[in-house]
């Protein structure tokens, strides 16, 4: 009978593991050791600034973890929908914001848009392709890289092709040939840029804000004029399932301060008040 | 002389090193016991192997020679060699294992429809020409074998331990029908056998071998005679009773 | 007579075992199934079937099978020679061949992607020559089939030369005999005795290129109709519409099982 009574230990144990890894995977944050740990899901072009802030505030309220975690906008509201519940939701548009409000899944009156950001076109600092103007992106072998349409930076250069191509200066034509020079779109900021400098692309539609500063002896920044760009809004905001909502609106109070501010604009984001 | 060969290889446990010859069809039988270099006598004739040093010739054209640097490849020596397994090809029915030679030397295809059906007429094998060759009789097989090596009208036949697959009931009637086509055919002949009845049956001269020597040539009778002494001996009631 | 009988008595110990080793099967079965049952739970049929009508999944599908289907065409022609070779032939570094080209398989497919990358990239060891003679490999169609191609190499050649060696080579010594030259011994011969096998490796090494991933997204970059292969498509569609990921999944999960059909298949034929 020994072994019997194995197996019905067996049965439970297993079962308690299993749920035990289902748990880990959907990034509930307990609390430990005293300490707050605030989950935030942050979209990938904010990578370089919260990191940053994070560990600002981190070093100036020792009670308190930020885990920030990266990834695009769209992925990271798939995961809430599917169950995943950080503190905080910073989104690079308000279309999945506004999904998550509509599911209830936000405390909707946090919600706030907090940040601007625009497109601007970036170049290896060394130009193999010699790309100075906007014109010059439609010069046929030039190799671009943007984003996939279901992505906002991606979205986001296509309304910027359309508004252009709506200006006779630039044409139908322009957009279709700058469109022909696509080698490869992105899902997320973070793969464009080794595109660049190993030399894959001659040029890439990104945020402004995408460049980091340790990579800006790397490139060079072509503007978008503002008659043509795009402002992304970014909205941030607390989970409703979240059961640290005081620290929550406490590390947002923060992001909007002066320090938060500082550092987002290091970046190349136009803060809102 | 039609085949003279005249051969030494170092194998794994002796020297092999053997002189024979074979006259215009002349059957000559290679007797011996396991593991006396029969078989290896064969290979080196078909070229599967390469002697170390001397020469072979088959009709007045060298095969190999080491002194004059030639060993012409197995696939140009024209030599049908019939193995112990028969070796038939398992994915062609009995009409396309028939026909192989032909194809490699690329015969037009009505031509090889008229050769083999000819060749399988005489070894009564005209029913079986599409089945496939998993599913014959051990008899059946050797002459399928028999008659893809004569497809090609080789200038030399080799045969591996002809009968040792066969029934031992139908050994007696397939020995009978080798000879007989062996010599209708006229083409001379090596046959590997270690049971004597084959021997003193199939062959016009007999070489017995042993550790990769020929220790005794002579006909039939000749080898007969001697039979009390040495390796004859062992052979003298008959293989298939000592098999059995 | 003892030990007949205590051995026909139903050990309590025994049938606990029994026990425990079916509810780990079966754990193990659920774990498998779930999931995949899952991608047809979560999507209507009327739902499936118009994702299938979306151009970037028509792209992804045609795509996918025109590049698996050249890639295991290349495989094939070069493989089939070397893994004879090696199954056959005897010679010195037989087994650093061996390793070679065994390693793309235990390789990470993002280590083939940025290998791929910095040889054929346009700055790569090879890429930077091949540039000079106006020659894009990276970020094109060709990319993906020499992504798949370094990836589903092993699947083909492991399985060819285990073929060949299994082909008696008293078959070979009878056609040389019968007149056969070496390649006409290799394609009458040893091809057609090993074809299942070499059949069931080239499904494999198929299977194993249309899902490729990893050095494809590093090496070939991601649009559609041009290198977005259909697990690329999955990938970027899940920023969009799920369905359309599903859809596709749900395609690939059907080729999967008919892959593996048609193994079994062509392999218990021979058996």
């Amino acid at each position: 009978m020994r072994s019997h009574d194995k197996v019905t230990l067996l049965v439970p144990l297993l079962l308690i593991a299993v749920m035990l890894a289902v748990a880990g995977c959907t990034g509930t944050t307990q609390p430990t050791g005293g300490q707050t740990t605030l989950t935030v899901f942050t979209a990938a072009s904010l990578t370089g600034a919260f990191s940053g802030i994070g560990e600002t505030y981190m070093a100036e309220n020792p009670d308190v973890v930020v885990d920030c975690v990266f990834d695009g906008s769209q992925a990271l509201r798939t995961q809430i929908e599917q169950g995943a519940s950080p503190d905080i939701f910073v989104s690079a548009n308000v279309k999945h914001m506004g999904a998550l409000q509509g599911g209830g899944f936000m405390e909707n009156d946090t919600v706030t848009v907090f940040l601007e950001n625009s497109l601007a076109v970036i170049v290896p600092a060394e130009n193999p392709a010699n790309v100075t103007s906007l014109a010059d992106l439609a010069r046929p072998g030039v190799r671009l890289v943007i984003g996939t349409k279901d992505v906002p930076f991606g979205s986001y250069t296509r309304q910027v092709l359309d508004t252009m191509a709506a200006d006779p200066a630039y044409g139908a034509a322009y957009r279709d040939a700058v469109m022909e020079n696509v080698i490869s779109e992105e899902t997320a900021i973070t793969t464009v840029m080794p595109k660049l400098t190993l030399g894959e692309a001659d040029a890439a539609f990104v945020y402004k804000s995408d460049v980091r500063p340790e990579d800006r002896s790397l490139v060079r920044r072509i503007e978008v004029p503002a008659e043509y760009n795009v402002v992304a809004e970014y909205p941030l905001g607390i989970l409703a399932s979240s059961e640290q909502k005081a620290e929550a609106a406490a590390f947002i109070a923060f992001v909007r301060g002066p320090t938060g501010n500082a550092i987002l604009e290091s970046y190349g984001f136009d803060p809102v008040q | 002389m039609m085949l003279s060969m005249r051969a030494a290889k170092q194998l794994r446990d002796y020297e092999l090193d053997v002189s024979l010859s074979v006259g215009p069809g002349e059957t000559l039988i290679l007797i011996g016991e396991n593991g006396a270099g029969k078989s290896t006598v064969l290979n080196l004739a078909s070229g599967l192997l390469a002697p170390d040093r001397g020469e072979i010739a088959l009709a007045g054209r060298v095969l190999y020679s080491d002194a004059q640097w030639i060993d012409v490849p197995v696939e140009d020596r024209n030599i049908g060699h019939v193995f112990q397994s028969y070796a038939l090809f398992p994915h062609l029915s009995v009409f396309e294992n028939v026909a192989f030679g032909l194809r490699c030397r690329k015969v037009p295809a009505g031509e090889i429809a008229a050769l083999v059906t000819g060749e399988l007429k005489r070894m009564h094998l005209s029913d079986l020409a599409d089945v496939n060759v998993g599913r014959l009789s051990g008899g059946q097989r050797q002459r399928v074998a028999l008659a893809r090596a004569l497809a090609v009208k080789p200038g030399l036949l080799l045969l591996d331990e002809p009968l040792a697959a066969v029934d031992v009931r139908a050994q007696a009637q397939m020995r009978r029908e080798l000879r007989e086509t062996i010599r209708t055919t006229g083409i001379p002949c090596i046959i590997v056998t270690h049971a004597l009845r084959d021997a003193l049956e199939l062959g016009d001269k007999i070489c017995v071998m042993e550790e990769g020597r020929v220790v005794q040539t002579g006909t039939p009778d000749e080898v007969l005679a001697s039979g009390e002494r040495g390796f004859i001996a062992h052979f003298s009631c008959g293989c298939g009773r000592n098999r059995g | 007579m003892d030990s007949t009988r205590f051995s026909r008595v139903a050990r309590p110990g025994e049938a606990a075992l029994s026990l425990l080793v079916f509810c780990l099967i079966a754990c193990f079965l659920l774990f498998v199934t779930i999931p995949v049952a899952s991608l047809f739970l979560r999507i209507t049929p009327e739902a499936f079937l118009s994702s299938l009508q979306q151009p970037a999944v028509v792209d992804a599908l045609r795509l996918s099978l025109v590049t698996a289907s050249v890639s295991t065409a290349v495989v094939v022609l070069l493989g089939t020679p070397l893994s004879y070779v090696n199954a056959r032939v005897r010679y010195r570094g037989r087994e650093i061949v061996d390793t070679l080209t065994d390693l793309p398989i235990v390789l990470p497919p993002a280590v083939a992607g940025i290998a791929l990358l910095m040889a054929f990239g346009r700055r790569g060891v090879v890429g930077e020559f091949l540039d000079g003679l106006g020659i894009t490999v990276a970020f094109t169609t060709l990319a993906v089939i020499l992504a798949q191609i370094f990836v589903a190499s092993p699947f083909y050649i492991r399985q060819a030369r285990a073929s060949f060696e299994a082909v008696d080579q008293l078959y070979e010594d009878a056609a040389r005999t019968l007149g056969a030259s070496r390649l006409a011994v290799l394609l009458r011969v040893s091809i057609p005795i090993a074809r299942s096998g070499l059949v069931s490796g080239a499904i494999l090494s198929f299977a194993r290129a249309l899902g490729e991933f990893g050095a494809t997204i590093m090496f070939a970059g991601n649009f559609q109709g041009r290198t977005q292969t259909m697990p690329l498509a999955i990938y970027t569609t899940m920023q969009g519409d799920l369905n359309d990921a599903i859809s596709i999944a749900i395609v690939l999960v059907v080729i999967s099982f008919a892959v593996i059909l048609a193994v079994k298949y062509t392999t218990r034929r021979t058996a």
